[in-house]
């Protein structure tokens, strides 16, 4: 599946550089290594560079006494915009750049609940609350974000009618660090200003850490539910190549199961001639087949297992192209259809018109040799439009009634439940980078 | 005749009451038939109308006690069902019922409605009380076995018996019937066959008056124990026996022979001893296709080649054509077919018959030991074979009088006759069905390279119809490319595409031509692998698939899935893209024993895919290609 190639297009436009950029020199290589060279492939790695790249602009940014959430969040958005515009189509990009937003609005969330709790307990000693809150932040920052997450949400019914003092909170907080900065401002000494700005900075960085480390190890966690997925003799169906299947076969694999592989080889990139490789030198029985025959296969098939390029907010799939084809196949022949996907490929979008917005189209050297046809390319030249059209997509959109399960690193789960672990993952002030953005510029 | 005719004019309508209206108009009938003649029991009546209730055209001529003495039998075998004349009435009424409202016995249905539609296609519903009387006690036959059958569950035995009619009105027809008995059942007749024979020897009967007389007389004798259905079935065989021998016989042949499974070690081995080419196995045979020949490619060539003085049988035409079939020079089901035919063409024409033998066996065993030479060089198309089965039976028929001059020019010019109507005629009418189907702004997809569907595309742009053309293609074979060179010359608006992506593409597409290499009688398209996944996403996008295929590609055989039957194309050609240098992974690897690399030729398209199938006896549903199976695929045109 690789899924995972972005990288692809020469994206024409590598003047992005603007004053942003400039601030940000390390942005700029990585914008170009992502449209120009394919320096990176699949989407974990693009996610992974992407989130290392996001903690570099964090830790260099220099935060002002006030509003240091906000001032995180709109350096974050501005290189975000720039990733995002450089390759639209690697939308593990723009996940990574919405996490990382979250993830600077959870912290700043927890760090205020802890203030305001601070001052609700103690407003008389200051030291005794920076001690408090140093014991915290020895908490998983993860923790803290639950949390905050429980006690400060934005305005819920829940939270409307549990208790006052912390709805009343709320709204200064959730609407942005700015605000809320300002609001409490006047509460805290100069000295536990500049801790708590080094403290948010900190915590972002290591909340940051933790999720490369997510992004890092998502394989090893997908696979490890390999065996409850995959029995003894089992016949196993894939597309292309993707490296979480491959693991995920692997894995099941070490745990002495035997089974059977099918890898349709996935034109016009034929990632499967790859995965065939890898599977058979793992000792898997794999046997390859054209795409053309997936139908006629599928019906001795248990279960069609595959990658994805991305996981839209309705449970739908981006996937490699041809896709919809396995998936429809099986489908008729009551094959489950499993999709295996790290939480990065999650994507808090809807998909609307999939294969059009969402695809790329690719050259049609892949399919068509230029040399065997450039006698036909001239006919119809003279009248205006050309008679030869190809059309070679790279994507294909797979809807959720299709899928019967997804595997993510935090477990497996029905295409209809996607959008409450995409609302775990990223702030709804977030889904659209590009506008709020424009507009914070 | 005459007093058969107005007689059958007479009780016609009441047939018809018991077919179509059960309950109703049945009582009167009974009452009516029963008394006057004991003789003459209800379930004749009605015992001929469960088959027959549906076309009430080809209800066989009344049979009137008075009528003749070909009567004489079935009244007594008739007679001894009923105990009491009522319950059989209502148990008929139920069973026509049956037939009429839910056809449940499916063989019966089919029957009728299978003569309903030849009834149209000839359009001379007269001949048909002629032709059910020229065999007078098999069509009895049949009756009496229903009659007896059904107030037991027996009633299973119908089919059987129905299709013996069938046979004997229409002789050469019944393939699709017999099939359609279950092995239980067929077992079950030849039992009674046995059984019958054995009787018939020991009276002596030869003659089928006789038989009659017989059966009057052993239907009398079984009169005291009536409900037994044994002795019925006895006497419809023994019945049977005279007229029907020939009948029964044709029928066993028409039985399509198993296909060679190539994990039956004893049968490869005596083909192997038998072949000219001597294929290596291949490697890494797929497991899952033990049952499909998986032999080495690009080893028979050279062989066959250095083989080629050795081949002293083979005529050079047929090696001709062989060689071709193995490099692929030709391919698709008609050009194969074509090929295959004048090769034979030329190979008679050189033929002469050895001494001391007959023409017609020689030259059947010489088309034999060609056509395994071709099925050495590349398994046969369902098209060839239907082809070599027209071929064979031509020669069959060939009277012995004739001189071997004219058997010769019989058959070339039989040849010659099958090539025009069955192929070149036959698609130049699928084109003029097909082109009414296109509109202007039209997108027409297709898939793959078929001949059929280039010459609708060709004709309708000459039409002047203003229409793009989607070309799907796939690997390893990229038929397609062919068919866009030749297309885009000619100037229709082509956009080109991999199989993949027949989800995007499909959006603006409107209709979707395919070919085909077969269809088979359960409405599944057998043609070339990928047409069912471009039907399968078709139909997901409720796009209308249209397939198009000669009748002669018809087929009688049934399949389900793209496994049972199929062919293994050289696996080589999966691993290696050709243009591609890129893609080199499995350089090397296909040696291992884990590998293994399946090319399918053929796949199987369930018939809720298919739309329509344009065929040259106009457009049907797949629903009806074992009618035209049954009702052309036969004696009719292939005489």
């Amino acid at each position: 599946m690789n899924t995972d190639d972005s990288s692809w297009w020469p994206m024409g436009d590598g003047v992005l550089c603007n004053a942003a950029s400039q601030t940000y020199p390390s942005c700029n290589t990585f914008t170009h290594a992502l449209s120009f060279f394919n320096k990176i492939e699949g989407s974990q790695a693009t996610a992974r560079q992407t989130a290392e790249l996001l903690r570099s602009v964090i830790s260099q940014q220099r935060v002002p006494y006030t509003n240091q959430a906000g001032a995180l969040i709109d350096a974050v958005k501005a290189i975000g915009e720039q990733l995002i515009a450089a390759n639209p189509v690697e939308l593990a990009v723009g996940n990574i750049v919405r996490r990382v937003l979250h993830i600077i609005r959870e912290e700043d969330l927890s760090l205020t609940t802890a203030a305001i709790g601070g001052l609700n307990l103690s407003a008389v000693s200051d030291d005794e609350n920076d001690d408090d809150r140093d014991g915290d932040s020895t908490l998983s920052a993860a923790a803290v974000a639950a949390a905050a997450r429980s006690t400060l949400r934005p305005p819920s019914l829940q939270t409307l009618l549990e208790d006052t003092p912390v709805s009343a909170a709320v709204p200064q907080t959730s609407s942005s660090g700015g605000d809320s900065e300002g609001k409490s401002k006047f509460s805290f000494t100069a000295a536990d200003k500049s801790s708590r700005s080094r403290k948010l900075k900190h915590d972002v960085i290591e909340a940051v850490n933790e999720l490369i480390q997510d992004i890092v190890t998502c394989h090893e966690q997908i696979a490890e539910q390999a065996v409850e997925h995959i029995h003894q003799n089992e016949v196993i169906l894939t597309l292309g190549s993707s490296r979480t299947v491959l693991e995920f076969l692997f894995a099941a694999k070490e745990k002495k199961r035997s089974f059977r592989v099918f890898v349709a080889e996935g034109a016009p990139r034929y990632q499967g001639h790859l995965l065939a490789k890898e599977l058979v030198a793992r000792g898997l029985q794999t046997t390859l087949i054209t795409d053309s025959a997936v139908f006629a296969m599928i019906s001795r098939v248990n279960m069609v297992i595959v990658g994805a390029h991305a996981v839209m907010a309705n449970g739908g799939v981006i996937a490699p192209v041809g896709m919809n084809l396995v998936a429809l196949a099986a489908q008729k022949h009551a094959v489950p259809f499993v999709v295996l996907a790290g939480s990065h490929k999650l994507c808090p979008l809807y998909p609307h018109n999939p294969e059009v917005l969402l695809n790329e189209l690719r050259s049609p050297s892949e399919l068509l040799d230029f040399g065997e046809f450039s006698d036909c390319m001239d006919f119809g030249s003279g009248s205006g439009s050309p008679l030869l059209h190809v059309v070679n997509p790279a994507f294909d959109y797979v809807p959720p009634k299709l899928v019967s399960l997804f595997i993510t690193d935090a477990g497996g789960h029905n295409p209809s439940y996607m959008y409450r672990l995409i609302a775990d993952y990223y702030s709804a002030d977030d889904l659209v980078v590009q506008r709020r953005a424009t507009a914070g510029n | 005749m005459d007093s058969r005719r107005s007689s059958r004019a007479v009780i016609d309508p009441k047939v018809r009451q018991v077919g179509f209206f059960t309950s109703a108009p049945l009582p009167p009938d009974r009452t009516q038939s029963d008394p006057p003649d004991p003789i003459r029991s209800p379930p004749l009546a009605d015992a001929s109308s469960p088959g027959n209730s549906l076309s009430p055209v080809m209800i066989p001529p009344p049979r009137h006690p008075s009528d003749s003495l070909l009567r004489l039998p079935h009244s007594p075998s008739d007679a001894f069902p009923p105990p009491s004349p009522t319950t059989t009435t209502t148990s008929l009424g139920d069973f026509s019922d049956d037939v009429t409202a839910a056809s449940s016995p499916p063989p019966a249905a089919a029957r009728v409605r299978g003569r309903g539609s030849s009834v149209k296609q000839q359009g001379a519903a007269s001949s048909f009380p002629g032709g059910g009387f020229e065999v007078p006690p098999s069509v009895k036959a049949p009756s009496s076995v229903p009659a007896s059958g059904l107030t037991t569950v027996s009633v299973v035995k119908l089919p059987p018996g129905i299709s013996v009619e069938v046979q004997s009105d229409r002789a050469l027809n019944s393939k699709p019937l017999k099939e359609k008995t279950s092995k239980a059942e067929r077992r079950a007749i030849q039992e009674a066959q046995r059984a019958a024979k054995a009787a018939a020897k020991a009276e002596g009967i030869k003659t089928p008056a006789v038989t009659a007389l017989a059966n009057a007389k052993s239907a009398k004798s079984t009169k005291p124990s009536p409900q037994r259905n044994d002795s019925a079935v006895v006497v419809a065989a023994s019945e049977k026996k005279g007229g029907d021998r020939s009948v029964e016989k044709d029928r066993k042949k028409d039985v399509p022979h198993p296909r060679m499974q190539y994990d039956d070690k004893s049968r490869v081995q005596k083909l192997k001893k038998r072949s000219v080419v001597k294929p290596t196995e291949a490697r890494n045979r797929v497991e899952l296709f033990r049952h499909l020949p998986q032999y080495e490619h690009g080893t028979q060539l050279p062989v066959l080649q250095s083989k080629f003085f050795q081949l002293d049988t083979l005529h050079p035409a047929v090696y001709k054509v062989g060689l071709q079939y193995l490099s692929g020079d030709i391919c698709g089901g008609n050009a194969r077919c074509i090929a295959m035919l004048q090769a034979f063409q030329e190979a008679i024409r050189d033929y002469s018959t050895p001494p001391a033998k007959t023409l017609s066996r020689d030259l059947t065993a010489k088309i034999s030991s060609y056509v395994s030479f071709l099925i050495d060089c590349r398994p046969l198309s369902v098209s060839m074979g239907n082809a070599i089965r027209f071929l064979k039976s031509q020669i069959a028929k060939i009277p012995i009088s004739l001189s071997e001059s004219e058997a010769k020019a019989t058959l070339h010019s039989d040849i010659e006759r099958f090539i025009n109507e069955k192929i070149i005629l036959a698609d130049r009418v699928i084109v003029k069905h097909a082109v009414t189907k296109i509109r202007d702004g039209d997108v027409l997809l297709t898939y793959g390279s078929s001949s059929a569907v280039e010459m609708i595309l060709q004709h309708a742009h000459e039409l002047g119809k203003q229409f793009r053309v989607v070309i799907v293609d796939s690997r390893p074979k990229h038929e397609g490319k062919l068919l866009l060179r030749r297309l885009v010359r000619k100037g229709l608006s082509c956009t080109y595409t991999h199989i993949n992506a027949i989800s995007y593409i499909m959006h603006e597409v409107t209709r979707v031509f395919l070919g085909a290499s077969s269809v088979l009688s359960n409405g599944t398209v057998y043609s070339r692998v990928g047409t069912a996944c471009v039907a399968m996403v078709a139909y997901g996008f409720h796009i209308p698939v249209l397939v198009c295929c000669e009748a002669y590609k018809f087929h009688e055989r049934v399949q389900l899935d793209s496994i049972c039957s199929n062919e293994l194309g050289d696996p080589d050609s999966i691993s290696k893209v050709p243009g591609r240098e890129d893609i080199n992974h499995l350089d090397g690897w296909d040696k291992s024993e884990n590998l293994q690399l399946l090319n399918l030729i053929y796949d199987a398209t369930p018939s809720d895919y298919v739309s329509l199938i344009i065929t040259d006896y106009g457009m049907i549903p797949p629903t009806s290609v074992p009618v035209i199976v049954r009702e052309y695929g036969r004696g009719q045109l292939w005489i």
